[in-house]
């Protein structure tokens, strides 16, 4: 019984970071109809910028948080507004190639600059035990920011000016256009907005896992299956996503091995895609 | 038939056929030319021109982001790698890999088709993740994570070298032959109109899952002949070389940068890309993939329809306006409303001018 509940707890520790991750890239996918190839660079970006922060100044990484979320939504304001902007409304072809293309540069520039070793930061702060089930405080820690982290997405999306005007581009470009939003400028802050949230928990993640440039792509796989399970462009969507990969993830761990995670991950989400592409709580919105 | 007026009339011998078969027998010459180095080169263009056109037919003709195309190259040579290595001989397991790879994405596109825009574009990259990691958890089969070693060909480096720059031409000659087929035929025609709106292909009674399927069929079977090829050629295959999640960016890429949706515009693109990757990256090794990004950039930036789509006659007469995109951005910092309606008008202005 304990180890069903350790397995369910890790789960749910790493599914809390998974939607942290996907809630973003289903946020550009949503408003912008752009698939983000970049996110997971930006992801390891904010890890590695959490990791040199902390092993060379010594700042904590929940410190270092706050400098990246603000680093990398410049980075992404201005790669949207620079970039992205140009192409946004053509066919997914070009899109898509052409963050492919952005995220090359990125991959290229971090492996120069950072090297691809793998690095974690590690803050041995013990771990919370409840009978036989061990939480370890650094995982719990990421994992309340994380969550703490989407749901102020959710309420900046809900609640402020800059959210609503988020969500009117994401319900109608044009009607908004017309409302007077100037729409380039808002799907600039939603890319600064994702960008954002993908390096706050890439920061995080470098608590809990190494940090390799080596998986961007398996960090933008999940953010892929995430969005596809939960469904796109809303942040409860992504919640529920996130947490059921977690689990998913760990229950398929403990059966069948850890190497099998990934391949239940893809055929999980092909058979999502072909059944119900709207995933399981897709809906229209943000509200 | 009543289509066949619609067909595009270029049915007689053109130029470009002519300027094709010269540039297919300067490659076919090269080891009689050049040292090894431009062999392999000549092979390198060979394959990614079979690639490109493969690839035009679901991405350029049907309109479908495909992204699947590492995945096909990779099962087809995983499949004439395990054949090989179980006695076949090498061209039976090239045949067999192609036609094993042409029945697998048959029996997938009439599955993932049924997607449009961007989940299609993210199912078919889910393809290479799932076939990546069958190959590398498969082991008793596929050889796991260590990768798989494949006979080489026995006569010495210059035979062997040979003999895979002609069969990578045949099958450059194979997919372009089809491409001409397909251009002409009912099919590219269904194809065409697919691409422009798939309802109203639907409505006026073309078989739209059966054109897609076939044509998702098309692009992975030559892709399983050059993966089998290339896995002979290299003669040693592991996982993440197999399904490179590189290659599958790049032959859109080309594609692109010759021209979609047309017979010429895959080979230029890849004979392009090709030469520009050896003659430049090849000297900054570090920045490699930095470069192929910048180039794709400015690829989607600046010159989105390929070079065979620049009008190259009004290039000579006037300048041509400098980044047009540039009036686009421009118009937005006045406001979003003002930038809608300069765009048409600009487009308008510009195409009616000339």
């Amino acid at each position: 019984m304990e180890t069903y509940i350790q397995i369910i707890a890790n789960g749910l520790m790493l599914g809390a970071l998974y939607a942290c991750i996907a809630v973003g890239f289903s946020l550009v996918w949503g408003v912008l109809n752009v698939i983000n190839m970049l996110h997971g660079s930006f992801i390891v970006l904010g890890g590695y910028l959490a990791f040199f922060a902390w092993a060379q100044l010594g700042v904590s990484p929940f410190v270092m948080l706050f400098v990246v979320a603000a680093a990398l939504f410049l980075l992404g304001f201005l790669i949207q507004y620079g970039a992205i902007n140009r192409v946004v409304s053509k066919p997914v072809l070009l899109t898509l190639t052409l963050t492919f293309g952005l995220d090359l540069i990125l991959y290229n520039f971090m492996n120069v600059v950072f090297e691809a070793t793998p690095r974690r930061i590690t803050l041995d702060l013990g771990s919370l035990g409840i009978g036989e089930v061990m939480l370890p405080y650094d995982r719990l820690l990421a994992m309340l920011l994380a969550l703490a982290m989407t749901g102020i997405l959710y309420w900046v999306l809900r609640s402020s000016r800059i959210g609503r005007a988020i969500v009117a581009v994401r319900m109608d470009r044009d009607a908004a256009a017309l409302m007077g939003i100037r729409v380039n400028k808002v799907y600039a802050i939603t890319f600064g907005i994702s960008a954002m949230m993908a390096g706050a928990c890439g920061a995080l993640m470098a608590v809990v896992y190494p940090i390799t440039t080596n998986t961007t792509g398996l960090l933008l796989g999940k953010a892929f299956t995430i969005c596809v399970i939960g469904g796109l462009g809303s942040v409860p969507g992504a919640l529920v996503g996130g947490l059921a990969l977690g689990l998913i993830e760990s229950f398929a761990g403990t059966w069948l091995g850890a190497q099998y995670a990934i391949l239940i991950g893809s055929l999980l989400m092909l058979t999502l895609l072909m059944v119900r592409p709207t995933g399981l709580i897709g809906k229209r919105g943000y509200e | 038939m009543s289509t066949s007026a619609k067909l595009p009339a270029r049915r007689g011998l053109r130029p470009a056929h002519f300027v094709f078969l010269a540039w297919a027998l300067l490659l076919a010459a090269m080891p009689f030319l050049a040292d090894n180095y431009f062999v392999r080169l000549a092979t390198f263009v060979a394959m990614y021109s079979a690639l490109a056109l493969s690839w035009n037919f679901i991405g350029g003709y049907t309109g479908y982001p495909s992204f699947a195309t590492a995945a096909f190259v990779g099962l087809g040579s995983y499949t004439g790698a395990v054949l090989q290595n179980a006695g076949a001989p090498m061209v039976v397991a090239w045949v067999c890999a192609t036609l094993f790879t042409g029945l697998v994405a048959a029996l997938i596109g009439a599955a993932i088709l049924r997607m449009k825009g961007h989940y299609f574009a993210v199912g078919s990259i889910t393809l290479i993740e799932v076939l990546h990691q069958v190959a590398s958890l498969w082991s008793s089969v596929t050889g796991g994570g260590e990768g798989l070693n494949v006979p080489i060909l026995a006569g010495g480096p210059d035979f062997a070298g040979r003999v895979f720059l002609y069969a990578m031409l045949v099958t450059m000659l194979l997919v372009w032959a089809v491409t001409l087929w397909v251009d002409r035929s009912k099919l590219g025609f269904g194809l065409r109109c697919i691409s422009q709106n798939e309802d109203a292909a639907d409505m006026v009674g073309i078989q739209v899952n059966r054109y897609k399927t076939a044509a998702f069929t098309l692009s992975a079977l030559f892709c399983g002949t050059v993966g089998a090829i290339y896995a002979s050629w290299v003669s040693y295959i592991s996982p993440s070389d197999a399904f490179s999640v590189l290659l599958t960016l790049k032959v859109p890429a080309m594609a692109m940068l010759g021209g979609l949706g047309t017979v010429y515009g895959p080979i230029v693109g890849a004979a392009a890309f090709v030469l520009m990757e050896e003659t430049i990256w090849a000297h900054f090794l570090d920045y490699n993939q930095a470069i192929l990004g910048v180039v794709i950039v400015l690829l989607i930036l600046f010159l989105p329809g390929g070079f065979l789509k620049i009008d190259y006659r009004r290039l000579w007469r006037r300048p041509l306006p400098v980044r047009p995109a540039a009036s686009v951005t421009a118009g937005g910092e006045k406001g979003d409303k003002a930038e809608k309606a300069a765009a048409p008008l600009a487009t308008f202005a510009r195409e009616g001018r000339s």
